[in-house]
């Protein structure tokens, strides 16, 4: 009897909190940097594509929407040819985030997506990439790896040695 | 056997071999890089450290190298031991302390032995922190591309190209700590063998460039087993599929026929299925847009061919089903063989030596372990290549004795090859140019088919005075034939290899005496024969009349309608006849996958599946019947040539093909109608196959995309495809354990991506996969006593006035139809020549690259001229089957035309 009496004197206290409950699109959301919404492609720090196309965020995906095909320019730098989410199917669970060796594929605190017809769910990649780092700053990836593209040759990656002269029998 | 002790538990293992191949077989994780199953241990990664101990009391043991030490009874490792783990562990370390980032751009990555052997010895975390090396890279050619950062110094590659298939430009440069693994300068891969690196480089040094255009993890492609359609051997292939394209080819393990390996024909001519000359519909000539669907095209013919007095016309190119419908279809009385004379009459006679004959005739496995062989007529390396690579094997056969005398084991590659030196076991080749087999050859000679023919027979009557005897012979050929003869007669297993590419059937005959008389003296004698296309013998084994007839029937009235299964007849008969031919058809039907002359002129065109888009059956030189799979769904109107033919059945209303509905229906009708087909039932298991009640996944597990990848069109995902035909399916869903060896789609194991992963399909390291490898032999050798000699020793070749022998030449990226419509391919043909020797060309007045006019079969022809002076003076060689080299029936006489001739015709283009 007690605990009954308990309980709903404690719901009536809350009638005098402070609410929760925000008015909805007058009022947006607080949303944190991590919080897992919208899919986007980002850039690094020189505003080149990020992606390389290792197809590793598909390969996580578990309801596997992202489809892509990888290309290269003419210098030898990968990006993808197209980058398709089906955001459909997307769980936002950002285990494509997780895979992602380049930072180039980010989950954004934007959840505001709905569309009358799903076909319209389906985002290229025009549609997923934008002219921001995300938020992860500062990463390149081509910058450590050893390939050569553009304006990189080999042994210009952060921590490499010039090519080696094979001609050469010095220690 | 031997009892070894791993972990304290005892195993049994074969002797012989090493610790490493011990545990491989018992399924045991190792970490391995240098050790190659093809190619054997020389301990240079020391990755597969393991510990041994001396006795049950030894507590501290010894580290060792597991592929270096033999199996001993009773000997005790460990694998576990954690001694050995943290020596493999560091060992790993030391090789990344210089690998680049690169996985993710890697083309290797996701089939990478270097990353599964990283997570197996269990590195993870990058602690060294100072520069690491670099290297400039290579342009190799149109097949390989190369990165030289990703390498491990694991002396694979270099081991490989030279060692194996005989390569002379991929060395090692530099030294110490920055050794470079590539060609001397910039430029192609010279070797037919190349591609192979992409899989024996266990790292992403060399990678498929054709796949680099299209790339494609291998965990996202739809991979199906296969059989290569480039030759006759009938390698085994995996083809996988991305996105409605064909996206790379690897080789299939068959203990039996290829092994490991394949050669750059197969593995990089596989993107004429992509080509824009595709058929993808169907073409009604009359009709206004000439692309029809299915059902109008059916409509359409039903119309045509009802009233119709039909022949057909088979293909050593088409499946055996194929064929066998058409053969039903139109009755066997109007069934043809669509194959120039001469081949079939080579094809027949070879056929008849492989039944008849007593050799067993070789699986490519079994010519690696010759240890003599004799080749005639043939140049293995540009008409059936992986041949040319196992000949290569057989020549260490008789030093590698001497190697088991010394008690080296024979997979202690480095000792071997050192006591071994140059020595080679003999080796005769008689072809009608040089070959690139000569440079390990004992003794060569280079004649016309004729003369060839005569050392054959002279041979086999030294080996056996019941062959008929040579007269005339020069005293060279005289030696030479002796020196055949001894070294044949001495082996325990020696071989003679010949075959249809020089076009003569003296030639093989002599090829069967010999083996028949050897026969008579060794028993374990064998003979290979090669035949020219991947279905010529299956083709030939169904029997049909000859192309010829099948002109004859149209031109008199016999019959007025034809069906042509996937072949170009101006690439088998003379142009003339063809155009007649097809001129005087009422109605010309062609099945087949790719534009070329024939379809041109056909009214009505259906789109056939590639081998890429079809199942069917194919029959190779060996007589082992063995079933490719369709790899990837196609829209209904490409479908297999064989259900085309059905569907015209059943809308013909025929009393057998209205009947039939898949696959298994036509070769459960096959093996009932023709005894010599019982046996191609039992080459694949039938559609009903399941394992706990699933069907075989051609998609791996991690296999991406698929609620994405048709989204743009449509974003409810359609309905998965069905397979009918076969116990496979089209996507990932099925059973994920290890399916019988004829349909593996892909060799795949928890922690081995890579290729690699194979050691977990075979019975035994390097041996056969579980449950016996894919494909049944249709043709065993009778046993007899009583060797059937072939009397015909031609006479010696004569050249004759102002004309010219025309002798076929071979070239392995050019001559076959299909791959040379792949760009990397054609990249590599050389351009139309015609070959003479510089005495002719002297004679003729004539300098290299200079217009030669000839006349041949009543065309007139001009080729630029390529002095060769290994061919036979009064002889020629033309390139059979380059683009640009019109069709003639070979060996055939040319009558040389004054050079001054004014030029008429310009050389018709075979496409
Ligand atoms: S994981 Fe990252 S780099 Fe790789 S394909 Fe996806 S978005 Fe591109
Ligand atoms: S070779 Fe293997 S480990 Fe090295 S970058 Fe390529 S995929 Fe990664
Ligand atoms: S290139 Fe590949 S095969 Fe050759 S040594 Fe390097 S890692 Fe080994
Ligand atoms: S040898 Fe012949 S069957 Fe084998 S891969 Fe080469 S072309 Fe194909
Ligand atoms: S595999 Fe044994 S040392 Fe390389």
């Amino acid at each position: 009897m007690f605990s009954i009496l308990r309980s709903m004197g404690l719901t009536f206290l809350h009638a005098f909190h402070k609410r929760d409950t925000i008015q909805y699109p007058e009022e947006k959301a607080k949303l944190f940097p991590r919080w897992r919404g919208r899919i986007v492609l980002t850039r690094d720090p020189d505003m080149g594509e990020r992606c390389v196309g290792c197809y590793l965020c598909a390969a996580a995906c578990p309801v596997d929407c992202i489809s892509l095909q990888a290309t290269e320019d003419e210098t030898g730098r990968r990006y993808p040819e197209f980058f398709r989410i089906n955001f459909s199917r997307c769980i936002f669970c950002g285990f494509c985030e997780e895979a992602c060796p380049t930072y180039a594929i980010q989950l954004i605190p934007d959840f505001e997506m709905a569309e009358y017809n799903r076909q319209n769910l389906v985002y290229e990649k025009k549609d997923l990439l934008i002219n921001s780092q995300g938020k992860y700053l500062g990463y390149n990836y081509y910058k450590v790896a050893g390939m050569a593209i553009g304006g990189k040759g080999k042994g210009e990656a952060i921590n490499e040695n010039p090519p080696v002269d094979v001609k050469s029998l010095i220690p | 056997m031997a009892t070894i002790y791993i972990d304290n538990v005892p195993y049994e293992v074969k002797p012989g071999k090493n610790l490493l191949e011990a545990c491989l077989t018992l399924g045991i994780n190792l970490p391995y890089f240098c050790w190659h199953p093809a190619m054997g241990s020389v301990g240079a990664c020391r990755q597969c450290a393991v510990k041994v101990f001396k006795d049950e009391a030894d507590t501290k043991g010894r580290l060792i190298m597991s592929c270096m030490e033999p199996v001993r009874d009773n000997i005790r490792l460990s694998v576990d031991e954690p001694e050995a783990k943290e020596f493999r562990e560091h060992v790993i370390e030391w090789l990344m302390t210089n690998h680049p980032h690169d996985c993710a751009v890697c083309d290797e990555g996701g089939a990478c032995h270097l990353q599964d052997m990283t997570v197996m010895s269990g590195h993870n975390y990058r602690r060294y922190e100072y520069k690491k090396r670099t290297y400039q890279n290579q342009y190799l050619g149109p097949f390989l591309n190369h990165e030289m950062n990703r390498c491990i110094q694991c002396y694979r590659c270099v081991r490989f190209y030279k060692d194996y298939a005989g390569g002379h430009d991929l060395d090692v440069f530099a030294a110490h700590n920055h050794v470079y693994f590539g060609r001397h300068e910039n430029g192609v891969l010279e070797n037919e063998f190349s591609g192979n690196l992409a899989e024996v480089c266990p790292t992403g040094v060399f990678t498929d460039k054709t796949l680099k255009q299209h790339y494609t993890r291998k965990w996202d492609l739809t991979m199906a087993p296969s059989v290569c359609q480039h030759c006759s051997l009938g390698c085994n292939i995996s083809a996988g599929e991305r996105y409605g394209s064909l996206r790379q080819i690897t080789s299939r393990y068959n203990g039996e026929v290829n092994g490991y390996f394949i050669c750059d024909r197969g593995r990089f001519g596989y993107e004429f299925v992509n080509s824009p000359a595709r058929i993808r519909k169907a073409l009604v000539r009359t009709h206004l847009p000439e692309a029809v669907t299915k059902e109008v095209a059916l409509q359409e013919i039903w119309g045509e061919l009802r009233q119709a007095r039909l022949i057909g016309i088979g293909s050593p190119r088409a499946s055996l089903e194929s064929n066998f419908a058409l053969k039903a279809l139109v009755g066997e009385n109007n069934f043809h063989l669509g194959v120039d004379e001469n081949d079939q009459d080579l094809v027949d006679l070879s056929l008849k030596i492989l039944r008849k004959g007593p050799a067993r005739n070789f699986s490519l496995r079994e010519v690696e372990t010759a240890d003599a062989v004799f080749i005639l007529g043939e140049d293995l390396t540009n008409t059936a290549p992986m041949l040319a690579l196992a000949v290569r094997q057989s020549v260490r056969q008789q030093p590698l004795a001497q190697v088991a005398q010394a008690s080296i084991p024979f997979w202690q590659d480095a000792a071997a090859r050192e006591l071994v030196q140059d020595k080679k076991g003999p080796l005769f080749i008689a072809s009608i140019t040089a070959t690139k087999l000569d440079e390990i050859a004992t003794a060569t000679a280079h004649a016309s088919p004729d003369a060839i023919a005569r050392l054959g027979f002279a041979v086999a009557n030294l080996i056996s005075e019941n062959s008929p005897v040579v007269t005339h012979l020069s005293e060279a050929e005289e030696t030479m034939a002796q020196q055949i003869a001894d070294a044949l007669k001495t082996a325990k297993k020696p071989l003679i290899i010949s075959g249809c590419a020089s076009g003569s059937e003296a030639v093989l005959k002599a090829a069967a005496n010999i083996a028949g008389a050897l026969c008579e003296q060794v028993k374990t004698a064998g003979i290979v024969l090669t035949v020219p296309e991947c279905n010529s013998l299956g083709l030939a084994m169904l029997g049909g009349h000859r192309l010829e007839s099948a002109f004859e029937a149209i031109q008199n009235g016999y019959a007025d309608s034809v069906i042509i299964l996937e072949n170009n007849l101006y690439r088998c008969a003379n142009k003339t006849a063809v155009d007649s031919f097809l001129g005087h058809a009422k109605e010309v039907l062609v099945l087949d996958h790719l534009h070329h002359a024939t379809t041109e002129k056909a009214r009505i065109v259906l789109p056939a599946g590639t081998f890429a888009e079809a199942d069917g059956t194919l029959v190779n030189n060996e007589g082992r019947a063995q079933r490719f799979y369709q790899v990837y769904p196609t829209p209904e109107d490409l479908q297999e040539s064989w259900r085309w033919l059905i569907n015209i059945g059943t809308s013909l209303r025929h009393p057998v093909l209205s009947n039939w509905k898949n696959l298994d229906d036509i070769n459960q009708a096959l093996a009932e109608a023709d005894n010599q087909f019982k046996g191609i039932l039992a080459a694949a298991p039938p559609a009903e196959f399941r394992i706990a009640g699933q069907k075989i996944p051609r998609e791996s597990h991690r296999f991406s995309g698929r609620t994405a990848m048709n989204a743009h069109h449509a974003v409810s995902e359609p309905k998965p495809p069905e397979d009918p035909d076969t116990p496979l399916t089209f996507t990932m869903e099925g059973y994920r354990g290890e399916p019988p060896s004829s349909i593996i789609p892909f060799f795949w194991s928890p922690g081995w991506n890579s290729i690699q992963s194979v050691n977990k399909y075979q019975e035994e390291i390097g041996g056969h996969l579980h449950h016996g490898d894919p494909g049944i032999r249709l043709i065993e050798p009778v046993q007899t006593n009583l060797t059937h000699y072939f009397s015909e020793v031609p006479e010696d070749f004569a050249p004759l006035q102002n004309h010219l022998f025309m002798v076929p030449l071979y070239h392995i990226f050019g001559s076959e139809e299909q791959s040379i419509l792949a760009p990397g391919i054609a990249q590599r043909a050389p351009e139309p020549y015609v070959a003479i020797c510089e005495a002719d060309a002297h004679a003729l007045q004539l300098k290299e690259g200079n217009n030669l006019d000839f006349s041949l079969e009543h065309q007139i022809i001009r080729l630029p001229v390529k002095i060769n002076n290994d061919i036979t003076k009064g002889t020629a060689g033309l390139p059979k089957g380059l683009p640009g080299v019109p069709y003639a029936e070979l060996p055939a006489w040319a009558i040389i035309l004054k050079q001054e001739t004014t030029w008429k015709h310009q050389p018709q283009i075979i496409s």
